[in-house]
């Protein structure tokens, strides 16, 4: 039961003393894997496949902080969460990084505990219908019954579009993205509302996916990312870095089919990038070749990106806003230098 | 406790004195508790102050944002804040609990007497019932209702239609809602007027059957006051109280009252489930009356329903009160599960929800376990109250 969950792990905070002041770099190494918290189950960002192996965006970026930590990008140990359960389970130190589709939010930065480490998928709030509605527009659904999960921003976004518009709704909140679904599907509710990015994925969920569309409007901007505890700047440097290093190096056409070759480049950017010069790894306390670990086992976040949710998987998503900066999207990596 | 009663202070030092050992030791235990009290609660405000999460209850005040499915109390999305989503989850708890208590006191007590049943049949589908609804975990239970509810109902432009003005679909059971006018507060005084005459009434038929013996036929003449007094003044007055119809309108239907599946669900699958155990503390009650008290009941000429309702229940509520009261608990207790259909009672909204929005989680936790503390005392000092009254009391 999550009551008694969050209060064991309540008390857990109550008896270790000042968990703050150790490095969560050291307890990583210690126990020789990363606690990764992820979803129970979002197609493209963290779900099982038919073995029960878990995959997806937000698995790949797991996989890369452990080849950055381990340069063996299996040693990961996933911890599904509910959106409500995700931030206690980070805050008490049950797992070491949340990389679970989460909106990067003042109120979550600043209160919490919390540090987001920077946007790995830049995500706006959508609407998925049945067709047999015969709605077009999100600007019809005044009186709709929503399907919505609990604890998200999504839940407050609904409530700000449906008074700027003077529509009124009624909302119908589930645990999780699975009975967010089995609600749409048995017609508790008309509408599911979620990141755009998720529809696509549920969408794929329903018995018959061309039942329904996902509406044209987008009503709110969710930057997701990775997040990790505050007051630890080397596991944050880790984190953010990792992520950075995964857009430099798409940047700089260096994937895992190449990196090999990429080795012996003559260009020094990715002479730094690959630890062939310079000591990026060793400011972070990692290996010098710990971007040659990610790109070789993980790929670069392009190849993420296609593997998972863009052309090469089912969702088949547009890379939209997620393009590189370069090619007019808002993916911009610090430069690793 | 008298002093004398002591063990006597010997005069050979202060620890030889078996007296002063005790208090010393109830004084260091004392502290030891105290101090682990103030080691882990310090610890635990030091560890959130370094991982700066905010603390305090100022939350409560903030505007909450977020739709809710079905609220007893006025709530609007946009102005409500946190302490009104909290009394929102409280007062949908009680309405579970108490609904849940109702109808699995009923349920309970009629399948507790039907498992003793001298009817083959009803005796033997009692005890099925029982069985197979005790052994199941009550979450499966829950899910299994609710999917069942949802997969069986038609979409709201297909409902199930009652006399045109009650309807059933997937978005819950649909009633008129009676709207009270100038005037329906006479309704009201008639049938307090009604209720007081009752009393009267019972006491008089008591001290009538205790002086002469004759049975009055008390029941039908109560109910017959208590109906049709409110309905006189009704039409007396003009008929102040009309109702608002639910009508099909865009996606759903609007006006009247609605009961969301989620409660439907939950508050069937709580009844059937705590009825079950309800039956088994009714039957041990009932048996553990001495069969030679219904015996002589019986060789006095009364009437099998009289028998079990004046002789038989009065003595078996002595053994049925204690296991019932935990049961009752229990019933609350179990509401939380409505988590896993989005029911919105306290769990959900307060320590689910809320909490993930404001992220305060000690403040909340201890909230939502004082409610459920309040919740369980309030019952307990009920019901021990009402088995105090029950006790044989010595004459």
């Amino acid at each position: 039961m999550k009551v008694t969950k969050i209060a064991l792990l309540l008390g857990a905070a109550a008896l270790v003393p000042s968990l703050a002041s150790a490095s969560t770099l050291e307890e990583v190494v210690k126990k020789g894997d990363i606690n990764c918290g992820i979803s129970t189950g979002i197609a493209g960002f963290s779900s099982t496949d038919s073995k029960g192996v878990w995959e997806g965006l937000d698995v790949d970026f797991c996989k890369s902080v452990a080849a950055a930590v381990f340069g063996d990008a299996s040693k990961v140990k996933y911890i599904p969460l509910t959106a409500k359960e995700r931030f206690t389970a980070l805050q008490s130190g049950e797992i070491d990084v949340l990389s679970r589709a989460t909106t990067w939010t003042a109120t979550r930065d600043t209160s919490l505990g919390l540090n987001f480490a920077g946007v790995n998928y830049y995500d706006g709030q959508g609407f998925l219908v049945n067709k047999k509605l015969g709605i077009s527009s999100a600007k019809e659904l005044s009186g709709a019954t929503f399907c919505i999960q609990a604890g998200t921003t999504s839940e407050l976004n609904l409530t700000d579009y449906f008074q700027s518009n003077n529509m009124e709704y009624r909302a119908v909140t589930y645990d999780t993205s699975g009975q967010t679904v089995n609600g749409f599907k048995s017609g508790r509710c008309d509408v599911i509302t979620s990141d755009a990015s998720q529809l696509y994925g549920l969408k794929l969920k329903l018995d018959d996916p061309d039942s329904a569309i996902v509406l044209p409007e987008i009503i709110s901007k969710e930057p997701l990312g990775p997040v990790v505890r505050q007051g630890d700047d080397e596991w944050f440097n880790i984190v953010r870095w990792t992520m950075f290093a995964t857009l430099e190096a798409e940047e700089l056409g260096v994937s895992s089919a190449n990196v090999d070759a990429m080795l012996k480049s003559e260009n020094p950017s990715i002479m730094r990038l690959l630890g062939k010069s310079g000591t990026a790894g060793e400011n972070l306390g990692l290996k010098g070749d710990w971007v040659y670990q990610i790109v070789k086992q993980v790929g670069n976040y392009g190849e993420m990106f296609d593997k998972n949710v863009g052309k090469d998987s089912p969702l088949n998503i547009d890379r939209g806003l997620n393009k590189l900066w370069n090619q007019g999207g808002l993916m911009y990596s610090m430069p690793i230098r | 406790m008298n002093k004398s009663q002591l063990p006597p202070a010997t005069t050979g030092g202060l620890l030889s004195s078996p007296r002063n050992r005790a208090i010393i030791f109830q004084c260091l235990a004392l502290l030891a508790v105290v101090a682990c009290a103030f080691y882990f609660t310090s610890n635990m405000f030091d560890n959130i102050e370094k991982r700066g999460i905010t603390t305090g209850f100022s939350f409560l005040g903030e505007t909450a944002g977020f739709g809710v499915s079905q609220s007893l109390i006025a709530y609007d999305d946009t102005t409500s804040t946190f302490l009104d989503v909290f009394i929102v989850g409280i007062l949908n708890t009680l309405l579970v609990g108490v609904i849940g208590i109702i109808c699995a006191s009923v349920f309970g007590l009629l399948i507790g007497i039907g498992r003793l049943s001298s009817n083959f049949i009803v005796a033997k589908l009692s005890l099925v019932y029982i069985e197979t609804f005790r052994n199941i975990p009550i979450l499966l239970q829950i899910l299994f209702w609710y999917n069942i509810v949802l997969a069986a109902l038609p979409g709201p432009r297909q409902s199930f239609s009652y006399f045109e003005s009650i309807f059933l679909n997937n978005r819950g059971l649909l009633l008129p809602e009676p709207i009270f006018q100038s005037g329906s507060i006479f309704i009201l005084i008639a049938f307090v007027i009604a209720c007081t005459a009752v009393i009267f009434l019972t006491r008089w038929a008591k001290k009538r059957h205790d002086q002469t013996g004759e049975e009055f036929p008390l029941i039908k003449v109560s109910l017959a006051i208590l109906i049709v007094s409110p309905l006189l003044a009704y039409f007396v007055t003009g008929q102040p109280i009309t109702a608002e119809y639910p009508a099909l309108k865009g996606f759903n239907f609007q006006g009247g009252l609605a009961i969301i599946p989620e409660f439907l669900a939950l508050t069937f699958a709580l009844s059937i489930y705590t009825a079950t155990y309800i039956a088994e503390a009714v039957r041990a009650g009932i048996e553990a009356v001495a069969s030679g008290q219904k015996e002589a009941a019986e060789s006095l000429g009364l009437k099998k329903h009289v028998i079990l309702r004046k002789v038989v229940l009065p003595q078996a509520l002595r053994v049925i009160i204690p296991p019932v009261i935990n049961q009752y608990l229990n019933l609350v207790k179990n509401s939380s599960l409505a988590t896993a259909i989005g029911y919105p009672e306290i769990v959900t909204l307060f320590s689910g929800t809320t909490l993930n929005q404001v992220g305060q989680a000690i403040e909340i936790i201890m909230m939502t376990m004082a409610v459920y503390l309040t919740f369980s005392i309030v019952i307990s000092l009920l019901l021990n109250w009402v088995n105090a009254k029950m006790e044989i009391k010595g004459r």
